[in-house]
């Protein structure tokens, strides 16, 4: 009906069913962390259930490795569940009648693989969440984290190539989130699954997602990276949605620095490095080689006396200056920017000189949102 | 404007004879299946003398119940009692059927109640009738089992069925349905097959509810077993019968003790076995 140009409410009035998703298309890359993100309502958990067919998708299709499970066979469906996809649940959704081990052993059980061998996988993944230890506790005897963390080793066990993770750790108190957060990624660097993750808090998506896709009444409104959200929102709704983020969290040096234009060649003399300041109303110019490697910093204040007594520029060149990699987060640029009123060199592994900080620049990355 | 009035009585009552007449030799294979289930529990019961019995029992209930102290001396002092007030064959006998009934009411109850928690249709169709099988009163099943079974054990057996089964059915519905839906989709989500999602998912989660199912049905049993002495049922209910009869005030009670702990008993035993969360 959706196809035939028909609102969503007029669906709804006509057959008394509710449009849950359409028109939604996106890949996931191997090994990446993809994160759904939305309000609730929007569809992101219905989504997430449409790609093991929780929820039966009425049309579409759901390629994992070129296969279709939307028009799988209730067999290979069960198959694709059992080997390929494993799923993470919002309220841990543990069994309470088995112990941490038989828990994590679940999937394997259902799979048929003897006792012996589930117990040493199942070891394994919990050995990978941090419970050592815990194997034959109670469930209900552990704290909302470690449950969590029972959770997730149960869906790494069966080794599964796609994890669905849906709102996993929503549940949490905001430390412990955050420190299941933190090692989810080291986890995910060192184990490189395909993970779709659920969330309704932007801040969790942008710190887990190598890319996020934002919804909207069951459709996809923009998918991108953090910073191609933050900087580049594809519409009023991403942008109003994305208007109470963290900027300094997200964007780096560089996202913020500016063209590294004019520098001074460290052979030049004083009285062009001078002339170059005066013309481009600059009070400091960076000094770099001809591999547009940094070596210093000129200030006008010192270089002005010097060239009158004929000396070099690097004899009066501040060589102790602030150099940061392109990815520091603005949060930990400030801190430098206070202690020292010198523009920042941004530079690559190389040291090559990539851009340049200056306190404007930084305050003018943050407010520009604003202004939206 | 007078009313027709409606064959309703006479209908079931050819319905019945019909039944009898036609399926009679089910009913035999039927009747001759319970004979030897309640022959079966009793000399069971009573082949151990009735010390060693109660010794028996008492280690048993002390182990089961988690080492409690408490239910264990009560089970001692209780059978103690009922030995020494010379109901111990009877008793036995009352046990025997309570067994039996509540095995078979089980046997049938449980698996009606998963298949109406999975099937809607199945459930529409089993809730009137459990609530006819509720509320009607609990003589009225006497009658056709008479004519069915004849006097004796069987047809107040039969009749004791048909009494214990619905709660046993609506716990283990309600127990399923009860399942938390995330549970649910952790099976599925795992390729469970329907068969493993009831045996390891659903089946444990709902099994304090079922149990709290098993446990009615062996008291609603007890409380039916009492009055089918009325059609010929052994046991204690005998005994209390003729106690009212003769007006004897010593002999009821004493039977009507006995029934008393036989009931304590079983209900803390069953309560026991109960997994707690």
């Amino acid at each position: 009906m959706i196809e035939q140009g028909v609102s969503k409410q007029e669906i709804f009035e006509r057959t008394k069913q509710t449009v849950g998703l359409y028109k939604v298309n996106f890949d996931v890359y191997e090994g990446e962390t993809f994160v759904l993100m939305g309000l609730s309502g929007s569809g992101k958990s219905t989504l997430l259930r449409c790609l093991n067919r929780l929820i039966d998708p009425s049309d579409g299709h759901i390629l994992v490795d070129g296969d279709d499970i939307a028009t799988m066979d209730d067999k290979e469906l069960r198959e694709a569940r059992r080997k390929k996809m494993s799923m993470v649940f919002q309220g841990f959704a543990l069994l309470p009648h088995r112990t941490v081990i038989d828990n994590v052993a679940f999937g394997l059980e259902i799979q048929g693989i003897s006792k012996e061998e589930r117990y040493v996988k199942a070891e394994e993944a919990i050995a990978k969440v941090g419970l050592k230890g815990y194997e034959s506790s109670k469930t209900s005897q552990l704290s909302g984290g470690m449950q969590q963390r029972v959770g997730l080793a149960r869906a790494l066990a069966t080794d599964p190539d796609v994890l669905l993770m849906d709102e996993a750790f929503s549940a949490l108190d905001p430390l412990i989130r955050s420190e299941m957060q933190d090692e989810l990624i080291a986890l995910q660097d060192k184990l490189k699954k395909t993970i779709v993750f659920v969330s309704h808090d932007l801040d969790e998506a942008l710190k887990l997602g190598d890319r996020i896709a934002i919804m909207k009444d069951g459709v996809i409104a923009q998918i991108g990276t953090a910073e191609e959200i933050l900087t580049n929102p594809a519409d009023d709704y991403v942008s109003e949605f994305v208007a109470g983020v963290d900027r300094t969290k997200i964007l780096t040096a560089e996202n913020i620095m500016k063209r590294p234009d004019p520098v001074v060649s460290i052979n030049a003399g004083l009285t062009v490095a001078l002339q170059l300041m005066k013309k481009h109303g600059m009070s400091s110019i960076f000094v770099v080689d001809p591999d547009k490697v940094v070596k210093g910093i000129l200030c006008v204040d010192a270089a002005a006396p010097a060239s009158k007594e004929k000396k070099e520029i690097k004899d009066v060149m501040k060589t102790d200056i602030s150099i940061i990699a392109p990815d520091i987060p603005i949060k930990e640029i400030i801190p430098i920017m206070a202690e020292d009123a010198l523009p920042i060199a941004v530079v690559n592994e190389n040291k090559k000189l990539l851009g340049v900080i200056v306190r404007g620049s930084i305050l003018s990355a943050l407010a520009i949102k604003e202004e939206d | 404007m007078v009313l027709p009035e409606l064959p309703i009585g006479e209908t079931v009552e050819s319905g019945v004879y019909w039944l009898n007449d036609n399926l009679g030799f089910l009913m035999d294979i039927f009747s001759d299946i319970i004979d030897m289930l309640i022959s079966g529990f009793k000399d069971m019961l009573l082949f151990l003398p009735p010390i060693v019995f109660i010794a028996l029992i008492t280690i048993f209930v002390y182990l089961i119940s988690k080492k409690n102290t408490k239910l264990a001396i009560g089970t001692a002092i209780g059978f103690l009692l009922i030995d020494s007030m010379g109901l111990w064959k009877l008793s036995m006998e009352t046990i025997a059927l309570v067994l039996s009934s509540a095995l078979v009411a089980l046997l049938i109850a449980i698996p009606t109640g998963i298949l109406a928690a999975k099937n809607e249709t199945a459930f529409h169709i089993t809730k009137p009738i459990l609530d006819f099988m509720q509320t009607m009163p609990s003589f009225v099943y006497l009658i056709p089992a008479v004519i069915f079974f004849g006097l004796g054990n069987v047809p107040g057996l039969v009749a004791t069925i048909v009494f214990a089964m619905p709660p046993a059915i609506r716990l283990t519905n309600l127990g399923i349905r009860q399942v938390p839906v995330e549970l649910e989709e952790v099976a599925t989500a795992f390729g469970t097959t329907p068969l493993q999602k009831l045996i390891k998912v659903e089946l444990p989660v709902a099994l304090p509810t079922i149990m709290a199912g098993v446990n009615q049905c062996i008291m609603l049993s007890l409380s039916m077993v009492v009055i089918a002495a009325m059609i010929g049922a052994r046991g204690l209910g005998y005994q209390v019968l003729v106690g009212i009869q003769r007006v004897d005030i010593g002999q009821g009670f004493e039977a009507g003790l006995a029934i008393v702990i036989i009931a304590i008993v079983l209900d803390r035993l069953t309560q026991n076995l109960t997994p707690k969360k």
